[in-house]
This record gives structure tokens, sequence and C-alpha cells, in this order.
């Protein structure tokens, strides 16, 4: 286990020698504040508005401003993450580092985890830093704090699929913007399957990457859900596994 | 210390290496010398892991680089043709990564990173990131990078390239200290980088081994027919001079090969030179220059890739 950690630092550090790290964490935490605070806004004029009247024993902080906002978040996720990603092997190829890195004596899963868990650590520090607002909202609000909870697990999950679902791009070519594009398709067709039938319960709505979101946020944590989003990690980890070892018989 | 046997590396219909075989015993600096495009990389690749042959096995030490890949590996350090660096490290940080994942232990890693960087000239710039080093200092990071876990065996493929004439030189003696117990593949399209530092040479054309030879009989077959360089100022029209020098026992051939300007055979590689000078002072000829050739090596590789060119 010991080289994975050593790629995690190194690759945990590139984010932050360069700006990229901190203009995805600005970028990111601007445009989920905004969001949160539309949110937050529309709650609090509907306490209000007489139109809602009926509604008011069912108006709550959970279901009108949480859940839209982890919505919301797992759609910037879905723009941002394939950037985060699209360098892990492709800036490695490019630099020629690639070479150091497979005739050093270290297992190609070495890499694949300690890649994949660098990009996972550094989006858990977006998720932490993004979780402000709902602290702030838990200071002055009563949101029930178990929904909030599994809420953030369930971003966590979905994250770690874009991760892998990018590092797998990521290993395909040496050309990050090709890569960023790969991963942001497949995400997309993952994201959309699930519409192109209606019930969610079909097939094609299992394997819609979004529908296992929802129960996180409603507090639910259903072991289908973990299941796949596990299983799709897993495959992502597996295909560029697969790539790197096999690239090099070609 | 190195094993190549009947290696084979096909990508789709280009053959890239063909059959190719040899051995580097320890302590050897083996020069892989060939035009561009001959196979070079390819086979340094190979012998380092970084990429399996079509056929064929090598083995480094006591461990085949196919069967046992991590032992094999952790006796090689490996320096590309691009020096595999990360930009946006400092040379430390850079050198410390590389001793983790060749698995130098806790102990002995500063050490090692310490004596590394000191072989190879860099301690100075132990700050600096990687990114805004020269050419020259690049490359020296490439080859700490080789070294700095201690390894048995160095392959260096085209250490020089693209330096300047004084950093060439600096490459060159470095990676002759460096040698010592250690056994070097040094790949290159130069020939005096195989004269100047290495031991052994194996030439490549197209895919192929041409020749296989230890530099020593290598320059003694070459100097079996010692030229000279000979230059005159001479007024004397009556152009005697060739038969004058031919007249000299040893001497097998003459040939002008431009006004004054002689290159000068001998049998045996016997050394006329005083004889030589006797006669031209005799003669009031007028010497501007005399001096053995040393191309004589250059020839040969010449030689030997264009005929297999035919």
């Amino acid at each position: 286990m010991k080289p994975v950690f050593t790629i995690i630092r190194r690759e945990f550090k590139s984010y932050f020698a360069s700006p990229i790290a901190y203009i995805v964490l600005v970028v990111f935490l601007i445009l989920s504040g905004i969001f949160f605070f539309l949110y937050l806004q529309s709650f609090v004029e509907s306490q209000f508005d007489p139109r809602f009247e009926f509604l008011r024993e069912r108006l709550n902080l959970n279901d009108f401003v949480i859940r839209p906002y982890f919505g919301t978040v797992s759609i910037i996720l879905l723009l941002m993450i394939p950037l985060i990603t699209m360098r892990l092997i492709a800036e490695e190829r490019k630099n020629f580092t690639a070479e150091l890195l497979f005739t050093s004596p270290l297992r190609i899963i070495h890499i694949v985890l300690g890649k994949f868990l660098a990009s996972l650590s550094f989006f858990g520090v977006m998720l932490i830093l993004s979780a402000i607002y709902v602290v702030v909202l838990e200071a002055y609000g009563n949101p029930d704090s178990g929904p909030v909870l599994t809420g953030y697990l369930g971003l966590f999950l979905l994250g770690g699929c874009f991760i892998a679902v990018g590092l797998f791009a990521s290993s395909l070519t040496e050309n990050q913007i090709i890569s960023a594009v790969i991963s942001f398709g497949i995400l997309l067709i993952f994201w959309i399957i699930g519409a192109s039938s209606g019930d969610e319960g079909s097939i094609l709505g299992y394997i819609s990457i979004i529908n296992h979101l929802d129960n996180f946020t409603k507090g639910v944590i259903e072991l289908k859900d973990v299941v796949y989003y596990l299983s799709l990690i897993f495959f992502g980890l597996l295909l560029t596994h697969v790539t790197l070892e096999s690239e090099r018989w070609r | 210390m190195i094993q190549v046997q009947n290696l084979t590396k096909r990508y789709g219909n280009l053959v890239a290496i063909d059959n190719v075989s040899f051995r580097v015993g320890q302590g050897e600096i083996l020069g892989f010398l060939g035009p561009n495009g001959a196979g070079k990389t390819t086979t340094m690749r190979i012998i380092s892991g970084y990429m399996p042959p079509t056929d064929g096995t090598v083995r480094v030490g006591d461990f085949d680089v196919l069967e046992d890949p991590i032992k094999a590996k952790r006796q090689i350090g490996y320096l590309p043709e691009n020096p595999p660096l990360y930009n946006d490290m400092t040379v430390q940080g850079y050198l410390d990564f590389v001793a983790d994942i060749k698995n130098v232990s806790g102990k002995n890693k500063k050490a090692k990173i310490d004596l590394a960087m000191e072989r190879c000239g860099i301690t100075d710039v132990r700050k600096r990131l990687i990114g805004n080093l020269s050419k020259g200092y690049r490359q020296r990071v490439g080859i700490a990078q080789a070294i700095v876990h201690d390894p048995a065996v160095l392959v260096l493929d085209e250490p020089t390239i693209g330096l300047d004439p004084k950093q060439i030189i600096e490459i060159r003696y470095l990676i002759k200290s460096l040698a010592g117990d250690r056994t070097v593949i040094l790949s290159t399209h130069l020939l005096p980088e195989v004269t100047m530092t290495c031991t052994r040479v194996v030439i490549i054309n197209e895919g192929k081994i041409v020749l296989e030879e230890s530099l020593e009989t290598l320059s003694q077959r070459v100097n079996g027919a010692q030229m000279l360089f000979l230059k005159l100022n001479y007024n004397d029209k009556s152009n005697d001079v060739n038969e004058k020098i031919l007249s000299l026992p040893t001497v097998s051939e003459v040939k002008e090969s431009a006004y004054g300007e002689f290159i000068i055979q001998t049998k045996g590689g016997a050394d006329i030179r005083e004889e030589l000078v006797k006669m031209v002072v005799k003669n009031g000829w007028g010497l501007l220059e005399l001096r053995p050739l040393t191309h004589a090596l250059e020839e040969v590789f010449l030689r030997v890739i264009s005929t297999e060119g035919e």
C-alpha cells in the first residue's frame, strides 16, 4: 500500500502546486453558494406567500433547500470533475513521466488507485468546503441533519463515479481536452439514459447515474444505490487498469 | 549482467528490432550505436520494462524482465530519451518521490538523494522548480533520478542529446564516473560518445545488430592501418612528394587530397612520423601540420551502416 500513498501524495500536492486547485475550488464555491442562496431565498419568500398557505405544514428546509441544493451540486460536479480528472494520466504521457512510473517497481494497480484516491481526496476537500453553507443553515435553522449527512455520502459516491470515469477517459489519450470531452460524454450519457424511459424501476432507469442520488438526499441509504455507485467506480478503475496494461502490448 | 536474447519488436507490420541478441557484463559500459530510427529507443524501452517485446527475452541480473518485472525493475535505473520530470516539483521533492516509488527505505533515503544530487552536480538547484531549469540541468536531474536508488544497471537513452558542447563533455564525464562496478548501457547516434565513454560497442541499423565488439579490439583493428594527415607549404613544383614519401619502407599509400595536403597510410600500424618529419625538413617542404587521423572508427561505422542499407 505504501506506493499508493506515495502516488496520492504527489498527485494531491500537484493540484495545489498549480492554480488549478484554487480556481476549481473558488468557482465551485461561488456557484454552489449562489444556488444555495437562491434556494434559501425562495424558501423564505414562500413562507410568507399566501399561495403556499395550504403547504405550510410541509414546508421544511430539507425538502426545499437542501435537496434541490444537492441536485444542483451534482450538476456542477458533472461539469467540473472531468476538468479535475482530465490530466491524471494524459499529462503523465505528455510529460514522458509515464515512462518513469511504468519502469519503476510499481504495479499498475498502485498507479490507478493512487490517482483515483488523490482526486477523490481533492473532491473531498471541495465537498467539505462547500458544507459551510449547510453548517450556517444548521446554526440558524433547524434542518434534519440525517438527510444532510446521507446526502453528502451520496454526493461523495457520485463524485467517486465521476472520477473513476474521468480517470478511465484520461488513460485513453495524451491530450487533456480529448480526455475531458470523453469523460463528459460518458457521464452525460449515463445521466440522461434514465430519461429515455419514464419508469425509474426499469433497467435504463437503474443504469442512470442520477436516479440513485435521490434516495440519499431523502435520508435513505439503499443497498442498491450503494452497490450501483461502488460497482461503477470499480468498473471505471478496472477499465483504466486494462487500458494501461494493454497499451504497452500493442 | 544483462542478457538480451532474440529480441524482436513489431509495431503492426513495422519491424522495429529484429532478432537482437547481446550481453553486457558486470562493470561494462556498452555503447548502443546506430543512426536515428535504428531501434535504439525500442531496445532501451524493452530492457527497462516499459514495454514488452513481441518475441525474445531480457534478463537483468538474475531476473527476467517479463516474468519478474518488479524485481528486475528494482535493479535498473532508466533515463528515457526525454527526461521524465514533473515541472511543478522542486528538484529535491522530485527525487524524494522517485526514491519512494523505487523502494528506497526511509533510513538511507536522504543520504541517497543527497549523494545522487552531489554526483550530478545539482545540489545548488535542489530548491528550484524543475520547470525553471535549463536543458542541461534537466538532463542532470534525469540522471540523478536514474541513480537515486543505486541500481546495478543503468540504461541511458541518448543522454547527451540537445545539450551544448560543454554540457555534453560534462555529462560524459559524469557517466564515466558513475560506471564503477555498475553496468551501463548507453544509446547514442554519435560516434565520439562511444569512443570516449564506452568499453564495448554494439552497432545497430534498421533493427539488426551489424557489429558487436569491444572498443579495444575495434581500435586495434582500425589502427592496423594507421593514417596520417600531412599538410605542406612547399614550392617544389616537380611534384615528386608522393613518390618520395612512398619510398619510405612502411608506407602503403599516399593520396593528395588537396593542394599540399596528403593522407598517408602505413602498413601494420608502424609509426613513421619521425622519419616523415626528417624527410620533410631535409627537402625543405615547409611543414604546416602533421597529425594521426582518428576518424577511422567513424569510417567503420559508416561502412557498416551503409553496406547494410544497400
